[in-house]
């Protein structure tokens, strides 16, 4: 029986900026494997959300029905469970369209097609909630990890400590937004 | 001569002179009291709530920056208690307007993100409320972006009380409140205005700045008023 954590990462509404940072912490990457199993993540090629995850970093808001299906069972089959990054702490910028109202969003973004794409339910494209939401607002969440991206040297920290069962705590020194 | 009151801070016996409050009192001793609305060199309005501190046989807490010292008064600037309203101050001033740090131009020097540092915010409890606010940009130079307001009057008094002027002023009530310029006129036809840009050094968030800011020049320097006032002082 191996006791090696089982360790993933996965993104919702964001705009991989926070996968990307996870990808600058280099020579770390390589620990990484070293002291877990990385059993699911969009960076590699596993096509469905394993169980028994020890730690799960959850990128980008709630934004659409289908982020908010893949949050619940990331919280199912998951121990830890991390907010990363801004988008997924605060909602930052993938809710900056909340003020304006989903209609205006779409609009916006798909011009006289935006009506359509709001109301069509045999519409193939994920459907926006009313509003985007941090993930907080929906699942309990363990940890939070701000920062739009957060650090690469932060992003290490946390998991780090959370690989060795310690609690990561993120103060005046550590915590950063934006 | 001015009369002296002796009192108790955090444990620490410490003598101000009457009518000095228990912010300045303190301070004088090196005890930090968190502040967001207050700025030396401006009156005072109690408006953020942040410098709450407990006074003995007072259940409610009281902002330091306008009560004033008493004779035996026994102060504490921390406690569970406090902290924990301190906090929760500072989610609701998040959650009440548009904070999105990544695309504010103070982002990383910002009085508001340094006090949430400071008490450890990682995250909001509250809903955001995501209010639709306006961006006023037809000032020649500066800008007032309504979404990172958080109504502590700073502008509105260094606009007075400095430079005399009048201009910015708030209305409306309650979280509908709002900074106007002149007659809720836009603020580049607010006639009053001299477009000194004293407001835009006091403001402690990214509502006010100046057009065509970058990022990296956005630091503040608030300080100046303590220089301004003292220069005027000894003038008098
Ligand atoms: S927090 Fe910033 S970097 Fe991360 S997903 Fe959101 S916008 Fe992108
Ligand atoms: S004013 Fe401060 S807290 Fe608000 S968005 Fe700008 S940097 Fe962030
Ligand atoms: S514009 Fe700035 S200085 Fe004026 S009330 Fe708002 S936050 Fe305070
Ligand atoms: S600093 Fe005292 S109430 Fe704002």
């Amino acid at each position: 029986m191996s006791t090696r954590k089982r360790f993933a990462t996965i993104w919702l509404g964001g705009c991989t900026g926070c996968h990307m940072s996870f990808l600058d912490m280099d020579e770390k990457l390589l620990e990484l494997p070293a002291l877990a199993d990385i059993v699911y993540s969009p960076l590699m090629d596993v096509k469905t959300f394993p169980r028994e995850v020890d730690i799960c970093l959850v990128e980008g808001a709630v934004n659409t029905e289908s982020d908010l299906r893949m949050l619940r069972s990331v919280r199912e089959s998951s121990v830890s469970l991390v907010s990363f990054g801004d988008c997924a702490v605060a909602g930052n910028i993938t809710a900056m369209r909340n003020t304006g109202g989903k209609k205006a969003a779409l609009q916006s973004g798909f011009g006289s097609m935006g009506e359509a794409l709001a109301v069509g339910d045999d519409n193939p494209l994920p459907q926006l909630l009313a509003q985007a939401s941090p993930l907080h607002q929906y699942v309990a969440v363990d940890y939070f990890l701000p920062g739009c991206p957060p650090s690469a040297e932060l992003i290490w920290y946390v998991i780090n400590e959370l690989l060795h069962d310690r609690q990561p705590v993120l103060d005046r020194e550590k915590l950063r937004y934006g | 001569m001015s009369e002296i009151r002796t009192l108790t801070i955090d444990g620490e016996m410490i003598s101000a002179p009457a009518g000095a409050t228990v912010l300045d009192a303190a301070r004088e001793h090196g005890i930090r009291i968190p502040t967001l609305c207050h700025l030396d060199g401006l009156s005072d309005t109690g408006a953020c709530r942040l410098c709450l501190v407990e006074i003995e046989g007072n259940n409610r807490l009281q902002p330091a920056c306008v009560t004033r010292v008493e004779e035996q008064m026994v102060v504490r600037s921390s406690s569970p208690r406090i902290e924990k309203y301190r906090r929760m101050i500072l989610e609701l001033l998040f959650a009440e307007g548009n904070h999105v740090c990544a695309v504010c131009v103070v982002n990383g020097h910002c009085d508001l993100q340094d006090l949430a540092y400071d008490v450890g915010m990682d995250h909001v409890r509250f809903d955001y409320l995501h209010p639709q606010r306006e961006v006023d940009s037809s000032h020649d130079r500066f800008v007032l972006d309504h979404n990172r307001c958080i109504l502590c009057a700073r502008c509105v008094r260094v606009c007075d009380e400095i430079e005399g002027a009048q201009t910015l002023d708030i209305a409306g009530r309650g979280v509908a409140s709002w900074i106007v310029s002149d007659l809720e006129e836009r603020w580049g036809e607010a006639r009053s205005c001299t477009s000194c840009g004293k407001c835009l050094l006091v403001c402690p968030t990214g509502s006010l700045f100046e057009k065509g800011l970058r990022h990296a020049d956005s630091s503040r320097k608030a300080d100046f008023l303590r220089y301004m006032v003292n220069v005027t002082r000894r003038q008098k």
